[in-house]
């Protein structure tokens, strides 16, 4: 049960925008040009990098939707994104991405221990200034997401069937702020 | 210095929405709703809680600042903000109940207990200020990520300091 009251049946973030649409707008707007605004990372990467970081911070309900968004746009690959979080370093992904998951790693825990070495080896796997950005900022915002759903206990579906039409929405539609019906 | 290039000269989470201008928007429509209203939550207590979940992420800059401006909008002195940090000395029983969820949040949200949430709730403290709560303890987390993860290192004086916080203190984050 939520902690505060909010719409009945309506899962994670939705029901916090629902409730609280004044916040909730903003942050569907900086989630929206985080994760499908031009990047030199693809959408299926940086859904990775959210899924990913929920998945360190056990946030069910961004780790499973996230991962599903992730699915979608991998499309004939979906396979790498289980893979991935399951054991990002043995995973059939590039070393770059490789390098910016334990950046998102470290940011996760304690922002402070990413170090000029840790960039260094990103760089030489090809990655540029709005990667190693991008990569922070994502995994600094899911942070403050995985928080928001978890902190006001918001509502978790269970039904792996609810992730993948959420997936293919996420992929396909993008971060529209809900409205009341 | 930082591990991109960002003109340093503008001070903290300004020189990330600089650099990365599709942002600023959403962050300073995030930060002015949530920072700077009265409803429930006063200004000078948002900002406590944002200085409280900076100082428990080890956040110097962000910190520093949000520090300042919580003390200038609750009147109070370098020593008062100190003993708040520390012992929570000062604070209202409401608002203890709100910074222990705080505190919480800072490590994983999942660590809010019912238990805590009866007791602010006992306290006085309304669903629009438990959610602010948590919500601004989120943020916190984001901002004080962000900055880090980057390597910003805060170029503020004891004066700049002074002189940014209150003009936060009065004008916001809008402008």
């Amino acid at each position: 049960m939520p902690h505060i009251p909010l719409p009945e049946g309506i899962p994670g973030i939705r029901s916090l925008a629902l409730q609280y649409p004044e916040s909730g707008k903003y942050l569907y707007e900086l989630v929206q040009i985080l994760l499908r605004h031009e990047s030199p990372l693809s959408e299926a990467e940086r859904e990775l990098i959210a899924a990913y970081v929920s998945y360190l911070n056990e946030c069910e309900f961004c780790c499973k939707s996230h991962a599903a968004a992730s699915r979608y746009l991998f499309a004939d690959a979906s396979g790498t994104v289980d893979l991935a979080l399951h054991d990002y370093r043995s995973a059939p992904i590039s070393d770059k991405l490789k390098s910016l998951l334990s950046i998102a790693g470290k940011v996760q825990a304690d922002a402070r221990t990413v170090t000029e070495e840790d960039v260094a080896l990103a760089r030489s796997f090809g990655a540029v200034d709005r990667d190693i950005h991008d990569t922070v900022l994502i995994a600094a915002t899911f942070c403050m997401f995985n928080r928001y759903v978890d902190g006001l206990a918001t509502l978790t579906p269970e039904d792996s069937q609810v992730y993948a039409e959420m997936g293919e929405r996420m992929a396909t539609k993008g971060y529209v702020v809900p409205e009341q019906k | 210095m930082a591990y991109i290039p960002l003109d340093e000269s503008i001070p903290g989470i300004r020189s990330l929405l600089a650099y990365f201008p599709a942002i600023e928007p959403a962050m300073k429509g995030l930060m002015q709703t949530m920072m700077r209203q009265d409803r429930g939550l006063n200004k000078g207590e948002r900002e406590l809680i944002a200085a409280w979940v900076s100082h428990h992420n080890h956040c110097t800059a962000c910190e520093n600042i949000h520090g300042a401006v919580a003390s200038h909008l609750l009147g109070w002195d370098e020593a008062d903000y100190a003993r708040m940090i520390k012992e929570k000395a000062g604070a209202s029983p409401r608002l203890e109940a709100l910074l222990a969820l705080a505190r919480q949040v800072t490590c994983n949200g999942k660590k809010v207990t019912p238990e805590q949430i009866a007791k602010a709730k006992a306290l006085g403290c309304t669903d629009q200020e438990i959610h602010d709560t948590i919500l601004i303890a989120s943020m916190f987390c984001m901002f004080n990520r962000y900055i880090d993860g980057l390597g910003l290192t805060s170029r503020d004086t004891p004066e700049s300091l002074k002189t940014r916080a209150q003009h936060l203190a009065e004008y916001g984050y809008g402008t």
